[in-house]
C-alpha cells in the first residue's frame, strides 16, 4: 500500500493543484479558503509550481482575470467561499457560455446575514443554476483526488464547463487528514497539459462572448445545457479511469450499507462520515435497515442514479444544509422529490435542514432524523421540510 | 511625433483590424477612435471589451467585426479580463506553449462608465498589479449605450437623461471625475489623453503606450453626437473645440512627466463648445461662465504639473 501523509485538507488541494501544474491562479483571501491559496502562493513564490499567481482586487475580478487566463489558453484554478462567491456571482454564469474549464476549490460556507465563517452549503445552493458542474468531497483524499479529476473532465473537449469542487469550510478544510498522494509522473501521464479547443491568439482570431441576440441566445443556451448534462458520461469516464489507474473509485452517488435498506439517509459533503457513524449503530446497535446515500455531484444531477438506488426503499430523509426560504423543502431535497415525482414506486421523501452556519450535526441527530422520517412515513405526514437541531 | 513618423493620412498605415458594417450610430467618434487605434496595433494584438456601446455595435453574432482575437465577459471588468490575458499568455509563454516569436500587446477598451464609474476597481487593481497591457477608455460622457444616462464622467451642466436640465436643477450638478489623473497616481509608466479629432496624436500615442513595459492609460474624449445631441457631422469638429477650449487639453504623463502634446497659443471661450451642443442648450450666461473659471482653473493645474516637469 501507498504511503499516507498527513496533511491538512487545504494543503492538500494544493499539492493537486500543483501536481495539476496550472498555468494561472488567480484569486482573493476569504476565510476559509484562504490556506489552499496561501500555500499555492508560496509553492509558485518558492519556484515549485510554475505559474502566474495573480492575486487580485476582489473576488469578482478573480473570476474575471480567471475568464481572461483560460480564454488564453491557460489551466487555470481558483477557491473562494461564501461571500467571495456572491460577489463572483455574475461572471460564474458567463464562464460555463464560454465553455472555459476553471477548476474552482469552494470552501462552503454560510451567505451572511449574520455573518458567519462557518459552514453550510448555502453558498453553493445560491449558485445553483449558473450551469457550472458541482462536485462534493467528504474527506481530504477524495478533496485531492477530485481536484486533479476536475481538470482532466473539464477540459475534456466534450465538456470544456467549469467546476467546482466543494469542501465543508474548517470541518473538511482545515482539518488534517491522512493523504495517498500520487507521483508527478502519475499525474502527468493522467493528466497531459491542457489543448484548449479556441484561445485567443492573433495567429487564428476568435471573437468570444459576443451579443446573443433573440434569434440565437435560446439555442445557446439549448447547447450549454445538453453539454453540462452529457458532462455526466465523461465524469463516469473519468472516475473509472483514475479508478483503474490508482485503485481509487468514485461513484455520482456514492452509497453505504444500502443493502436491503427501507430507510435511506441522504447527505451531501463532511456530514457523511457523522452519518456513516450513526448507520453503524443504527444497523448493528439496533437492527435496523437503514443506509446512506452520498450525493457527489450536484450539478449535472444523477437523476437515472438516483432513481435506481432509491427502488424499493419506504423513506428516504434528505439532509440539506441550506434553506430555501418560503420554498416548499431544502435545495436538495425539492430536486430529489422533482426527480422522483415521476416514478412509480417513489420513497417518501421527508426533507430536513440541519447544520446551519456550523451548528453541529451529530450521531444521535441523524438517528434522531432516520426515526422521525419513518414515523412521518407511517403517518402519511405531509410537510414541506423541518428544521433539526434548532432552538424554537 | 516621434514614434510613427506619420503626419499625412495616406502614410497611416493601411490595414483595417476593424472591419466595416458595424452597427454604430452616424457620426460616432468613439468607433473613429477605434478605428484610429487598430490601423495603430494591426494585427498582433488581443482585445478585452467591456459592455457597451461598442461592444453590442460590433460583436452581434455571427457577425463580428474584429478581426483580431476579442473576449467580452462583462460590464466592469475589462482591465480585470485583460490582466487575466496578460497573464495567461505570460504563463503559456514561459511553458513554450504559446508562440514566443512575437510581442502581442493586449487592449482593454470600455466607456466611461465602464471605466470611471462601475470598472473603477478592476482598473485600480489591474493598473496596481502592473499587468503589461494599455487600457483604452472610450469616455462619451453618459451611459449612452441604456439611453443617456449620467455618468460621474459627464461634465458638469450637461443634461441627460438621469441629470435632466428642469426649474430647480442645471443637469449634471458634478464635476467631471478626472480618471486619467487617478491613473497617474497609480505610478504606471504611461498615461494620456487623447481625441480621434487628432488622429495622429492618438495614433501616436497608443504606439507608445504598446511599446511601453507595463500598463498604460489613454483616456479619449468621444463626441456622441446621438447623447451630445447635435448633428453627426460636428463629431470632428466639437472633438477639435473640446481641446481648442482646454475642455480636453491632451497631454501624455511618461514615467511621471507631464508633456502637453498638443498646443494652441490662443484659445477660444468655452461657450464656442458649450452651444452646438444640445446637452448644454439651457445653460444661461452665468453657468456658462461658471464652467468657463472652472475651465481655466482645471487647465492651470496641468499647466503647473507641466512646468514642473520641465523644471
Amino acid at each position: 500500500m501507498a504511503k499516507k501523509t498527513g496533511i491538512e485538507v487545504s494543503l492538500g488541494i494544493s499539492e493537486a493543484v500543483k501536481l495539476a501544474d496550472v498555468d494561472a491562479i488567480a484569486a482573493y483571501p476569504i476565510t476559509p479558503q484562504t490556506h489552499i491559496v496561501e500555500h499555492l502562493s508560496e509553492l509558485v513564490a518558492d519556484g515549485e509550481l510554475n505559474a502566474e499567481f495573480i492575486p487580485v482586487e476582489s473576488e469578482h475580478s478573480a473570476m474575471s482575470v480567471c475568464a481572461g487566463t483560460a480564454a488564453a489558453g491557460a489551466r487555470t484554478y481558483t477557491a473562494t467561499s461564501s461571500q467571495g462567491l456572491a460577489l463572483m456571482n455574475e461572471i460564474l454564469f458567463i464562464i460555463p457560455a464560454l465553455r472555459l474549464p476553471i477548476v474552482m476549490t469552494l470552501a462552503n460556507r454560510a451567505l451572511s446575514g449574520p455573518i458567519s465563517i462557518w459552514n453550510d452549503h448555502s453558498d453553493l445552493m445560491s449558485v445553483r443554476d449558473t450551469g457550472w458542474i458541482a462536485i462534493f468531497a467528504e474527506n481530504g483524499q477524495e478533496a485531492f483526488d477530485l481536484t486533479l479529476q476536475s481538470f482532466k473532465i473539464a477540459e475534456d473537449h466534450r465538456v470544456l464547463l467549469p467546476i467546482s469542487v466543494n469542501i465543508d469550510g474548517f470541518t473538511l478544510s482545515h482539518v488534517i487528514e491522512p493523504h495517498e498522494f500520487l507521483s508527478q509522473e502519475e499525474v502527468n501521464e493522467f493528466l497531459p497539459p491542457y489543448q484548449p479547443l479556441v484561445q485567443l491568439n492573433p495567429d487564428k482570431p476568435v471573437s468570444m462572448g459576443m451579443v446573443g441576440i433573440p434569434e440565437i441566445f435560446f439555442e445557446a443556451k439549448k447547447a450549454q445545457d445538453v453539454a453540462l448534462i452529457e458532462s455526466k458520461a465523461v465524469i463516469k469516464e473519468v472516475f473509472k479511469d483514475f479508478g483503474d489507474r490508482f485503485g481509487r473509485y468514485y461513484n455520482v452517488i456514492e452509497s453505504y450499507r444500502t443493502e436491503d435498506a427501507e430507510t435511506l439517509l441522504l447527505t451531501m459533503g463532511s456530514i457523511s462520515e457523522t452519518a456513516m457513524e450513526a448507520i453503524d449503530v443504527m444497523r448493528d446497535e439496533q437492527g435496523r435497515r437503514v443506509g446512506l446515500l452520498r450525493l457527489r455531484l450536484w450539478r449535472p444531477f444523477p437523476v437515472d442514479e438516483l432513481r435506481e438506488m432509491v427502488k424499493g426503499v419506504k423513506t428516504l430523509a434528505v439532509i440539506d444544509r441550506a434553506v430555501s426560504f418560503g420554498g416548499t423543502g431544502g435545495p436538495v431535497a425539492g430536486e430529489i422529490r422533482s426527480a422522483l415525482y415521476s416514478t412509480a414506486d417513489r420513497p417518501y421523501v421527508a426533507s430536513f435542514i440541519a447544520g446551519l452556519g456550523g451548528r453541529d450535526v451529530t450521531v444521535k441527530d441523524f438517528m434522531d432524523m432516520a426515526a422521525l422520517a419513518e414515523k412521518m412515513e407511517a403517518e402519511g405526514e405531509i410537510h414541506e421540510y423541518k428544521m433539526i437541531g434548532v432552538r424554537e | 511625433m516621434d514614434a510613427l513618423n506619420v503626419y499625412a493620412a495616406k502614410l497611416a498605415p493601411q490595414q483595417e483590424s476593424l472591419a466595416p458594417g458595424h452597427r454604430a450610430c452616424q457620426g460616432c467618434a468613439e468607433l473613429l477612435a477605434v478605428r484610429l487605434v487598430a490601423k495603430t496595433l494591426g494585427r498582433d494584438y488581443i482585445i478585452a471589451n467591456a459592455t457597451g456601446c461598442l461592444e453590442i455595435v460590433t460583436s452581434s453574432f455571427p457577425h463580428s467585426a474584429w478581426q483580431v482575437p476579442w473576449i467580452h465577459v462583462a460590464f466592469e471588468n475589462a482591465a480585470a479580463v485583460a490582466s487575466g490575458v496578460e497573464a495567461g499568455i505570460k504563463s503559456l509563454k514561459k511553458k513554450g506553449r504559446y508562440p514566443v516569436d512575437r510581442k502581442i500587446t493586449i487592449v482593454a477598451q470600455a466607456g466611461d462608465g465602464g471605466t470611471v464609474d462601475i470598472g473603477l476597481q478592476a482598473l485600480s487593481g489591474a493598473l496596481e498589479r502592473g499587468h503589461d497591457f494599455i487600457y483604452i477608455c472610450y469616455d462619451n460622457e453618459a451611459y449612452m449605450n441604456t439611453g443617456i444616462q449620467r455618468s460621474s464622467s459627464t461634465p458638469y451642466g450637461a443634461a441627460t437623461t438621469t441629470s435632466p436640465a428642469g426649474k430647480e436643477s442645471i443637469g449634471q450638478v458634478t464635476m467631471k471625475k478626472n480618471v486619467a489623473e487617478i491613473a497617474v497616481a497609480h505610478d504606471i509608466p504611461y498615461v494620456a489623453t487623447a481625441s480621434p479629432s487628432y488622429p495622429f496624436d492618438l495614433m501616436e500615442k497608443v504606439r507608445k503606450a504598446a511599446d511601453m513595459e507595463g500598463p498604460a492609460y489613454i483616456h479619449v474624449l468621444a463626441p456622441c453626437p446621438t447623447g451630445w445631441r447635435m448633428a453627426p457631422n460636428l463629431a470632428v469638429s466639437i472633438g477639435r473645440l473640446a481641446v481648442e477650449t482646454k475642455v480636453f487639453p491632451l497631454y501624455e504623463v511618461v514615467n511621471g512627466e507631464y508633456r502637453m502634446t498638443v498646443q494652441y497659443k490662443h484659445h477660444r471661450p468655452v461657450k464656442d463648445y458649450l452651444k452646438p451642443q444640445g446637452r448644454f442648450r439651457h445653460l444661461q450666461e452665468k453657468e456658462i461662465e461658471f464652467i468657463q473659471q472652472y475651465v481655466d482653473a482645471s487647465y492651470e493645474k496641468l499647466l503647473k504639473k507641466i512646468a514642473m516637469s520641465e523644471g
